[in-house]
């Protein structure tokens, strides 16, 4: 044996690189693994993104409900391509309205024009907006003039759409996803396996097992990341406008965030459904409330100081500046600090509290 | 001879419920470069005195050394001198197992080249094989291995050869003996007798956590009183079974145990025991139903220590 002995380290020996190593070929030889990361997200991005896509162009739905005056009505409102109407009975119309079919509900009177009645639902924008501009037509019609006139400049550009929204908070949610199934999972098979008691038999650093497990999770970010930036760029023109260095630091910061949450998670759970059900737990009320679907902003003020301490919040929050309003790192400073706090504090808890055997 | 491995009054009380005196008092010393054999029945404590030697398993009490330093006070030195291998460990899947040998060598200050410890094993076909796709022995054999790619000066290997065909067995053997022959020292625990009294130089017994026999195979045999074994069972017959006294009166019959049917008699010389006990037989008016003779096994001294068969028990516990 001992002629064999091999004194000579390169880099590449060293126990972090063959750790990282290890991961990375793991994950590159397991194809539902790939799935999940890499089409899973783009299948997100194209199906919300062809949703909303028509959002701003949609019309208000008009029910004229069926009188002497109503093809009078409806004939108005035709001439108006912002409006889509039909007639039908009372009854009807109510049903509409309240299923959200419609979005006003238009009464005359046999009598005259001028005595309308609008039924809408002020809880809903759509309706509202549809109620004011089904009014304004009708009163233009009846005689109504402007005291002063004014002009409209049409302004839909890339940057305020809902897909530009979107992007950045289903980026953030990968990252989340990613981060804490790709940790938590990968620990909990090893530790059912043996092989965490197996590494705790050597003079393998503990620090460098789970530095290791962080930073390939960092590698594999990397590449998930882009394919969702250049696809949404490709098919929807999605653009960054901030830089992407500091584009990319966030999504790093990011994946170091939920990959420290995801190994503090697995770090005493036993079984897979054990850590599958805490990964869930941690993850619902991120889902919910940090903004990947809609903004923070309407959930009610009491709350908001706990929906801005979620590790997911200031960080979609941050994508969202930088992508969209081009912000520099100057003014996500708050952003950074939590997202840092929440990965530094979760890998020193886990590194204390993790279970080997 | 100094001692590679010295441990002292080792209790493990496993908290569960109801709480598991899993280990009792086992005092064990071996010396460097020795083959020590750790023997016993499924669930006697075998594999939590050897964690415990490994560090893994924190003892309830007691007091373990190994290359003369203890664990609170060098893990890491220890760590880099021994070389484990678990019960049951399942690799990566998808690492080959040179890709597994060179993440574990990397752990080490020292060690071999992960290729020699492939060939080692004899396992040079399988260097580039996903562990996925190994068969159960060549796992066993590719644990072994990453427990020599560190070069220890120590091995820990817990039931190294359950599961394997007699012919990776062999080998496995092989593997063992060249690693003593350099002057080094293994610990292993087995249920096979055979393997213990061929590979080990000295044998602890472990029943219910507590040491029952120790010393060489050659040594424990003769400790039997007598080096032959007589077996045989009886037709069945209304008549009530001779007994035992009867055998053990018979000259140069040392000890004598009924299991199940089957009468062992210890025997000096079975030329003297068998005319005698055919006597007796036909005196008593029974009739032999099977009767044959052997040169004594470890596993007789089991059964003379705890009065059943290793083999039987552990088929009844399954
Ligand atoms: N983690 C545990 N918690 C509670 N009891 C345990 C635990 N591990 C082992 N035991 C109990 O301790 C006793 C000794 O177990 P141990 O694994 O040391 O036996 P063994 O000699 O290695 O058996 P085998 O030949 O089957 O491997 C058994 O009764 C077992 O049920
Ligand atoms: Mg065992």
């Amino acid at each position: 044996m001992s002629q064999s002995l091999e004194p000579v380290r390169t880099p590449r020996s060293h126990p972090l690189v063959q750790l990282i190593l290890a991961r990375l070929r793991e994950f590159c030889r397991e194809p539902s693994a790939i799935f999940w990361v890499y089409v899973f997200p783009l299948i997100m991005v194209v199906t919300l993104g062809v949703a909303f896509r028509n959002q701003s162009a949609e019309k208000y739905e008009v029910a004229v409900v069926s009188s002497k005056r109503a093809d009078e009505v409806r004939a108005a409102l035709a001439d108006d391509a912002r409006f889509k109407s039909r007639i039908t009975d009372q009854e009807e119309s109510r049903q509409l309205l309240r299923v959200g079919k419609v979005d006003v509900v238009i009464r005359v009177p046999d009598s005259a024009l001028g005595e309308c009645e609008y039924s809408y639902d002020p809880s809903r924008p759509g309706s509202v907006l549809a109620r004011d501009a089904a009014d304004d037509l009708l009163q233009r019609r009846a005689g109504r003039r402007d005291a002063f006139p004014a002009t409209n400049r049409e302004v839909s550009e890339p940057g305020g759409r809902y897909i530009d929204f979107l992007v950045p908070g289903l980026l953030g949610m990968g990252l989340m996803g990613g981060g804490m199934w790709g940790v938590g999972f990968a620990i909990v098979d090893m530790r059912m396996r043996k092989l965490l008691k197996r590494y705790l038999a050597t003079p393998m650093r503990r620090g460098h097992f789970l530095a290791g497990i962080m930073l390939s999770r960092l590698a594999f970010t990397l590449p998930e990341v882009l394919v969702l930036l250049v696809c949404a760029r490709l098919w929807f023109g999605v653009e960054i406008h901030g830089s992407l260095v500091t584009t990319c630091l966030l999504i790093m910061l990011g994946a170091f965030q939920f990959a420290g949450i995801g190994l503090l998670v697995a770090s005493r759970a036993e079984t897979l459904e054990t850590v599958s059900g805490l990964m869930n737990l941690v993850m619902l009320p991120m889902w919910i409330a940090s903004g990947i679907f809609f903004s923070v902003e309407r959930f009610p003020p009491l709350v908001q100081p706990a929906i801005q301490c979620l590790p997911l919040t200031p960080l979609i929050e941050a994508l969202r500046r930088v992508i969209l309003e081009g912000a520099g790192l100057g003014s996500i400073g708050l952003q950074l600090a939590t997202i840092v706090a929440w990965g530094t504090v979760t890998f020193v808890l886990a590194l204390r509290w993790f279970r080997w055997n | 001879m100094s001692l590679a491995i010295c441990c002292h009054q080792l209790f493990k009380t496993y908290a569960s419920k109801p709480p598991v005196e899993a280990v009792r008092g086992i005092d064990l010393e071996v010396g460097q470069g020795e083959c020590f054999g750790v023997l016993g029945p499924n669930g006697a404590g075998k594999t939590t005195t050897i964690e415990i030697l490994e560090g893994l398993l924190a003892p309830t009490s007691g007091d373990v050394q190994l290359l003369g330093m203890r664990w609170q006070d060098h893990p890491d030195a220890i760590r880099q001198k021994i070389g484990i291998s678990l019960q049951e460990t399942q690799f990566s899947d998808k690492l080959t197992v040179l890709e597994t040998l060179t993440l574990f060598r990397s752990f080490y200050k020292h060690g071999i080249d992960p290729r020699a410890a492939i060939a080692q094993v004899s396992l040079e076909e399988k260097a580039d094989t996903w562990v996925k796709r190994l068969s159960g022995g060549q796992r066993q054999r590719l644990a072994v291995a990453t427990a020599l790619v560190g070069d220890p000066e120590l091995l820990f290997l817990d039931e190294p050869t359950t599961g394997l065909d007699p012919q990776s067995r062999r080998q496995l053997w092989d593997v063992v003996r060249d690693f003593r022959r350099q002057g080094r020292t293994v610990l292993l625990t087995t249920h096979y007798m055979e393997e213990a009294e061929r590979l080990c130089d000295k044998i602890a017994i472990v029943d219910h956590g507590k040491v029952i026999a120790m010393g060489t195979p050659r040594g424990l045999i003769a400790g039997l009183g007598g080096d032959h074994v007589v077996e045989f069972t009886l037709e069945a017959t209304a008549a009530a079974p001779p007994p035992l006294d009867l055998w053990r009166g018979l000259p140069s019959v040392t000890s004598c145990l009924c299991e199940e049917g089957w009468y062992r008699l210890s025997v000096v010389q079975p030329h003297i025991v068998i005319p005698a006990v055919l006597d007796q037989l036909e005196r008593l008016g029974l009739r032999l139903a099977s009767l044959s003779t052997r040169h004594a096994s470890l596993d007789d001294v089991f059964v003379r220590l705890t009065g059943h068969a290793l083999e039987s028990r552990e088929e009844r516990e399954v």
